[in-house]
């Protein structure tokens, strides 16, 4: 019974990770790009978020509400202004110069909210759970869960069902080609800049809801998101939601048996999975 | 190695043309590296306290620039991941010293090898991973790492420990160095430290530059114009690029064992820096020269110069430093010696092969 939670409340935290590592998957797979500031930048989001609450009184769902469309405008114009001067056939410049904006949004957030610990509240709704199972369900980790289903669900249908989705992939198929089919690879990378950075603030709000937050806090989250992506399949959508939950599950099995041993379970599964299965459970192609 | 060699002409027998890497000012410049490098052997002659443990930092930190530059640049390999090595190298030497209760000096070297060693199956395992997956699973090991040895009681566990005296005040060479120049044990101690890093970065140029020059930079060279091709005449791959990422986490343990020496206390987030040991080094090359012997040594004096001067503002300071990382990245990729050595056609390390036209040969040919 108690194992049982342990998986459950590790299939729940995947769920988190998985939001942490959609915006990542989505950007792998249109321009085969690794950000390495994504950590930092769902810290970001989650100091924003902070400040529209504390500075201007919002409700923090509305606050996300209002955040979502600067967000999108946001990834977009750091892609079209910033990035796409970095792309080409090195793949070294696009790394370092995501590593170099890594350091500055760190430093940055050190500048302007210091390193103290913070949260985003949700006030009652926090501490209110369900029956599941006969287990007793904390309420925000099941609807992060249900969020992350949701995200991921959108994102495959805007790949997979919508015009846009089309350019995407066909993008991430061969930059060269879609040019001579009229589209133009640096609007597509910005757009998926762009959706990738809706998707980093939302998994910002149920981070800076379910943990405390602080400026240092950033490469963790870019190496669970990574890893997520790797278990789950490079460029497979829902892969990265199965990569979220076995990350999850071994986190919690390890925090079960040593609380230090929660990171290091994580990461130590997953270099197990770059052993047995390098390309991971559900491969594109 | 002083001689200009016609490094594997490919055609000696017709007398046309050879086949030359080394240029006049380079040979010049080989006169002018031993009287520097004697300069500095003898520098704790003259050279204040300060000013030593400040080369001590550039020789180490222009070690490990040289070496991600070596990997990065030529060989293609980035990481993100190398405070691996300088934190196991640190580690190493710590075990060594007070658990097995060896001599500091001698541990510094073996602790080096332990980390080379350990580099066979951790290479293994990150190159199942390549390009920009390969830089983040580094990561993840050093990660992997930093929390393994964090559970070492012995050692400290999360919060490090110290060097204990009885152990550092009986280092071989202590009295003899405190006796030759009347310094007391500490700042004798800063000596050999300062004698050990000199030796390292003496070692990486000596070894970068003997690489370069040799087959293994010609096929390095091919692999970065484009590796099929260089796979389909012959060249081995990732045999090479496995040899360069042993010897880059050789000297990593090396200046980690130096390092961590000198400042007689470890701890996991300090041994496994992203900080210092990436960031720092990445800015160091970026900003030096990315595929030149010269550019990391530059970045790394530089890189002092601008601690020395701005430490004090905290964030601030990082904040410069990845403004101006980003900006030469994007408008002056090839830093500081590339545009230098562009714009006066300078090369102190020649490593790139030049066909000559030999003068006898056009008159043979009249």
């Amino acid at each position: 019974m108690d194992y049982l939670n342990t998986i459950v409340q590790g299939v729940l935290l995947g769920g988190l990770y998985a939001l942490y590592a959609a915006g990542l998957s989505l950007i792998f797979g249109v321009m085969r790009l690794i950000n390495l500031a994504h950590g930092d930048l769902i810290v970001l989001a989650a100091f924003v978020l902070l400040a529209m609450v504390s500075a201007l009184g919002l409700p923090l769902p509305v606050a996300l509400l209002i955040l979502l469309p600067f967000a999108f405008a946001l990834g977009w114009g750091l892609q079209r202004f910033l990035l796409n001067r970095t792309l080409g056939d090195d793949i070294l410049l696009p790394l370092l110069v995501t590593f170099g904006l890594q350091i500055l949004i760190q430093n940055g957030l050190l500048v302007a909210f210091s390193a103290d610990s913070r949260k985003l509240s949700l006030g009652a709704l926090e501490t209110q759970s369900v029956n599941l199972l006969g287990l007793s369900v904390g309420l925000v980790p099941l609807i992060t869960f249900a969020v992350a289903v949701v995200v991921l669900g959108a994102l495959s249908y805007i790949f997979y069902g919508t015009g846009l989705g089309r350019r995407l992939r066909a993008t991430s198929d061969s930059t060269e080609v879609v040019q001579l089919m009229g589209v133009n690879p640096r609007v597509i990378f910005a757009i998926a800049m762009g959706i990738s950075f809706v998707v980093l603030t939302i998994a910002a709000f149920f981070m800076g809801v379910r943990s405390n937050f602080d400026p240092s806090v950033g490469p963790a989250r870019l190496l669970y998101a990574f890893e997520a992506v790797v278990i789950g399949g490079l460029g497979s959508l829902w892969g990265t939601l199965a990569g979220g939950i076995i990350l999850g599950v071994a986190q919690a099995i390890g925090a079960r048996i040593n609380p230090e041993w929660q990171i290091l379970a994580g990461h130590l599964v997953f270099l197990v999975f770059i052993i047995v299965r390098p390309r991971g459970l559900f491969p594109k192609q | 190695m002083s001689s200009p060699q016609p490094a594997a002409a490919p055609e000696p027998a017709t007398g046309r043309y050879r086949v030359r890497v080394a240029t006049r000012t380079a040979k010049a410049f080989w006169l002018v590296a031993i009287v520097i490098i004697a300069v500095l052997v003898f520098a704790p002659a003259f050279a204040s306290r300060p000013m030593l443990q400040d080369l001590i930092l550039v020789f180490l930190l222009a070690s490990l620039a040289l070496c991600w530059n070596l990997m990065a640049g030529y060989a293609g390999l980035i990481s993100v991941g190398q405070q691996a090595f300088v934190g196991l190298g640190g580690y190493a030497l710590f075990a060594l010293i007070i658990v097995g209760g060896f001599d500091p000096l001698l541990s510094i070297p073996v602790a080096a090898l332990i980390v080379a060693l350990l580099s066979i199956p951790v290479g293994t395992l990150v190159f199942r991973m390549q390009g920009a997956y390969f830089a983040v699973v580094t990561w993840v090991v050093a990660e992997v790492f930093r929390l393994l040895l964090a559970q070492w009681r012995e050692l400290g566990g999360g919060t490090g420990t110290s060097l204990p005296r009885s152990a550092t005040n009986d280092m071989i060479g202590l009295d003899f160095v405190a006796e030759l120049f009347g310094v007391r044990s500490a700042a004798a101690r800063e000596i050999i430290i300062y004698w050990a890093a000199l030796f390292t970065v003496v070692l990486v140029v000596g070894g970068c530059y003997y690489l370069l020059r040799s087959r293994v930079g010609l096929a390095l060279r091919a692999i970065k114009d484009g590796e099929v091709a260089a796979q389909s005449v012959g060249v081995s791959t990732t045999r090479i690029k496995f040899a360069i990422y042993l010897f880059a986490a050789f000297c990593a343990g090396l200046v980690g064992a130096i390092y961590f020496l000198q400042t007689s206390r470890i701890s996991p987030d300090a041994a496994f820096s992203l900080l210092d040991w990436t960031a720092y080094i990445i800015f160091i090359v970026v900003i030096g020269g990315l595929a030149t012997i010269e550019g990391p040594i530059i970045g790394a004096i530089l890189f002092v110069l601008l601690r020395n001067t701005l430490s004090g503002y905290g964030p601030w300071y990082l904040i410069v430093l990845g403004v101006l990382g980003i900006g030469v990245m994007l408008l002056a990729p090839k830093g500081i010696w590339g545009n230098f050595s562009q714009w006066t056609g300078i090369h102190l390390f020649p490593t790139r092969r030049r066909i000559e036209i030999v003068s006898q040969a056009s008159k043979d040919a009249r």
